[in-house]
């Protein structure tokens, strides 16, 4: 666990100079993780998104480690691909037999809850030596805010519109994280942007993992979710304080919560200050909003047992 | 020539040899009939340690290219294995493959495309791929699916070539029946392909670079695609003295076609893979009769062998394109589309019929091979105008 | 490696590009400028600041310079800074203050 200090002697491996937004949450979950990642090399694999495209637009690239994108749907099997391609190239003695590497791939929710997800349970269920990171911003940004299966409930987005027959999204999230921990990997986690700590320790421990591990990493994206772009960190703080974002990680099947929320705050919190949730405040909507906290609650209650029963 | 030994073996079992002779260090592939039994004969030479390969068992074709593409451009040799259904989930990766200019060798046991669904033999799967930015090599036999794949590798991997490429056989008929076949030493492949060099090696550390780049806003995508057309033109030599170099090693003759009595032919057929038997039989019986009929088998269909394929029906009076794949609204099947185009600067105007036949592996009968000569015979005297385009023994 | 020289590149032929699309030179994003984004800079007083760093872990631009562990004088980049806020917007003491930004900009690419 190392602490801010320690963590400037590290390299940063993401250059500035890249064209994601301002106030992104992609490239902040990035840096942190990277951070987290250690001394030893680094190959990334990103999936098509705003973070892959933004990043390397030819003939400009922002990583300072090996880099690779593929295509959308498919940033797990081509790093599995890539670790392969390591593991084979030692046993041939091409690369020196004791010469570390890690492998991690960056997909956004809609190229790892939704059109990776197949890639992505393969890939863990191989049992590679890679960590896999979603960095979690609740829609489709890079084609323009269309839902996903991780934008939550009563969220407008621009294919869960809100009208006079529709509120938004009507359903809610995927459990992306649990899922992952049903593959019994050796490592999986819930992080945030705003508890760098937890972050980059569990980046630490996702990366010394002998195997695949899973990250699940919430990064706000401003401008999808209608908030000032100086936000994006204070919001994560407070989607972990409100219980909507709960910070874990199952550990070799021990599920242990990392940050603990003695006093949860009401879900409203979290969404005032998005614009994408602003319909959900009018009073014919006070049933939904009240279904979106009890939602909250429910899913919380139900994580407290995993914790009471590890 | 190097020491050979005669096997009776498979087509699937084969091309699994001659992949395990090539020295993959990654094979990902993802099991699919009619090509199954070459990922199960590769699955055994890993369980009995006969190779160094990381054998990758996917969950899709589409990540099985995926993954083949992650570990080409991290700097391995790579090879695979698909069909049908399995090649049109990895479309979009085929592309890439290409794009990335990643020299992937892959076989494909030619099986129809679903609906409705069929296990056996058309070549509808490659043909839909034939944009893909692939060299594609067609085997009409065991014997020559085995050639074609160590000669798909040392194209592919040629500095000047760099580009991913197919070696197609037909499914059930060339994978699954056992043939004769003399394969190669071990030393002899391993030898002719060489070891593989990577450019810009993803699991170079020292000097990191980044693979797929997006080059849209103004970027040079326009100038990557000539860069692929322009490498799709060098293989062109390259396969031919890639074959020259393998027929001294292996004492088989290879040319991007391969022509029967075409010196005097009048009438003629062009057809690819395991059909050309059957049509050189019917033209053999026909010139026992004084017929001059001829038979030109393409070998290698991408690049298409245009200037072999005029030179060749040069002085024909009428031309059958024998097509195992569809082109639905085009004036032919995709090979017609080639040939016809192969003959648009000839000085005579050459009758060309596209003869659709054998779709979903109904059977190619001898007598419709007779059915189209007579065709071609009626077209040359002038009692017949050619047709638009004939579903050859379809009901 | 040598920095991959592409002052002409606008001029350049299918030939002159590497293989495949591939960029040969890692992180040379640092000489795009993105500064001209920005409507707001940040400014540090640096007699309030702790040194606490959570500005630098938390930029999204990695264009807050650390030096021996500490923010030196010239605390951004401004090349590189977008103006998003976030580094004031965390800053447990307040002392960094987004103002408005002039017209010296760095050229823009």
């Amino acid at each position: 666990m190392a602490t801010l200090k320690e963590l400037t002697h590290r390299e940063d491996r993401l250059a500035g100079g890249h064209r994601l937004c301002a106030g992104c949450g992609a490239s902040i979950a990035v840096r942190q993780v990277l951070l987290g990642a250690g001394v030893e090399p680094v190959v990334v694999g990103c999936a098509t998104g705003c973070l892959e495209v933004s990043t390397t637009i030819y003939p400009y690239s922002s990583w300072k480690t090996p880099f690779i994108h593929n295509a959308f749907e498919n940033a797990a099997a081509t790093v599995s691909g890539v670790e392969s391609a390591f593991k084979a190239l030692q046993r041939a003695g091409k690369i020196p037999a004791d010469k570390k590497m890690k492998f991690v791939a960056f997909g956004g929710d809609g190229g790892t809850y939704d059109i990776g997800l197949q890639s992505l349970s393969g890939a863990m269920e191989r049992g590679h030596d890679m960590v896999y990171v979603c960095y979690d911003n609740g829609a489709y940004m890079n084609t323009g805010i269309q839902r996903s299966s991780a934008t939550p409930k009563g969220a407008w987005a621009t294919t869960a519109q809100v009208g006079a027959a529709q509120q938004g999204k009507l359903q809610g999230r995927k459990d992306l994280t649990q899922i992952m921990a049903a593959h019994n990997i050796p490592y999986v986690a819930q992080a945030s942007i705003s508890h760098w700590k937890d972050l980059t320790t569990k980046a630490e421990k996702a990366f010394a993992v002998e195997g695949p591990a899973f990250l699940n990493v919430f990064a706000p994206c401003p401008r999808g979710w209608r908030l000032a772009y100086n936000k994006s960190v204070e919001i994560s703080k407070i989607a972990v304080q409100t219980g909507f974002w709960p910070l874990y990680e199952v550990e070799d099947g021990v599920w242990r919560q990392t940050v603990k929320v003695h006093n949860r705050k009401p879900i409203e919190e979290f969404l005032k200050p998005q614009g994408r949730f602003k319909h959900l405040f009018k009073p014919e909507n006070a049933d939904l909003l009240a279904e979106i906290q009890s939602d909250v609650d429910r899913a919380w209650e139900q994580l407290q047992k995993r914790f009471e029963t590890a | 020539m190097a020491e050979q030994k005669t096997v009776a073996a498979t087509g699937n079992t084969v091309v699994a040899e001659a992949m395990r002779q090539c020295k993959p260090d990654v094979v990902a592939a993802y099991p699919i009939t009619p090509q199954t039994t070459i990922v199960e004969e590769y699955a055994g030479f890993v369980a009995k340690g006969r190779v160094h390969t990381e054998y990758v068992t996917v969950e899709s074709e589409h990540s099985a290219m995926s993954a083949c593409i992650g570990a080409s451009a991290a700097g391995a040799r790579v090879m695979t294995a698909t069909a049908s259904q399995g090649l049109a989930l990895m479309w979009e990766e085929l592309h890439i493959a290409s794009g990335m200019r990643l020299p992937i060798v892959m076989a494909n046991a030619n099986r129809a495309l679903s609906a409705p669904i069929n296990i056996h033999c058309d070549h509808g799967d490659a043909m839909g791929a034939r944009d893909a930015g692939w060299i594609m090599y067609f085997a009409e036999s065991a014997q020559e699916a085995y050639d074609n794949t160590i000669m798909a590798l040392k194209v592919a991997e040629d500095p000047s070539v760099l580009l991913p490429a197919m070696s197609c056989l037909d499914g059930f008929i060339t994978t699954h029946s056992i043939d004769r076949v003399d394969v190669l030493d071990d030393e002899s492949v391993a030898g002719f392909v060489g070891e593989y060099e990577p450019a810009n090696a993803l699991l170079d550390t020292d000097d990191p670079v980044s693979h797929g780049a997006f080059a849209g806003l103004g970027g040079p995508f326009f100038e990557f695609k000539r860069a692929q057309r322009e490498a799709m033109e060098a293989a062109r030599p390259v396969i031919t003295s890639v074959g020259e170099a393998y027929s001294q090693l292996s004492g088989r003759p290879f040319d991007v076609i391969e022509t029967f009595g075409m010196e005097d032919a009048e009438v003629a057929a062009v057809v690819i893979g395991s059909a050309s038997g059957n049509a050189r039989h019917i033209a053999r019986q026909l010139r026992a009769q004084g017929v001059k009929a001829g038979v030109v088998k393409v070998r290698v269909f991408r690049p298409f062998p245009y200037a072999e394929l005029a030179e060749a029906l040069r002085g024909v009076k009428a031309v059958a394109v024998l097509d195992r794949a569809e082109s639905f609204g085009a004036e032919g099947g995709p090979l017609f589309l080639e040939v016809r185009s192969a003959l648009y600067d000839a000085s005579d105007r050459i009758p060309v019929v596209s003869y659709i036949y054998g779709l979903g592996g109904s059977d190619v009968r001898l007598e419709l091979m007779e059915r189209m000569f007579a065709d071609l015979s009626d077209i040359a005297a002038g009692s017949a105008q050619p047709g638009k385009l004939v579903y050859l023994g379809a009901r | 490696m040598a920095k991959w020289d592409i002052e002409t590149i606008g001029e350049w032929d299918w030939r002159q590009f590497p293989l495949g699309a591939v960029i040969p030179e890692s992180g040379n994003s640092r000489d795009y400028v993105t500064g001209g984004w920005r409507s707001e800079r940040p400014v540090r007083d640096k007699e309030t600041c702790t040194q606490c760093l959570l500005c630098w872990i938390s930029c999204p631009d990695s264009a807050i310079y650390v030096e021996d562990e500490q923010l030196p004088d010239e605390s951004f980049n401004l090349a590189h800074c977008k103006g998003c806020g976030i580094c004031a917007n965390v800053c447990p003491v307040e002392a960094i203050t987004m103002v408005p930004e002039g017209c010296d900009l760095p050229e823009v690419k």
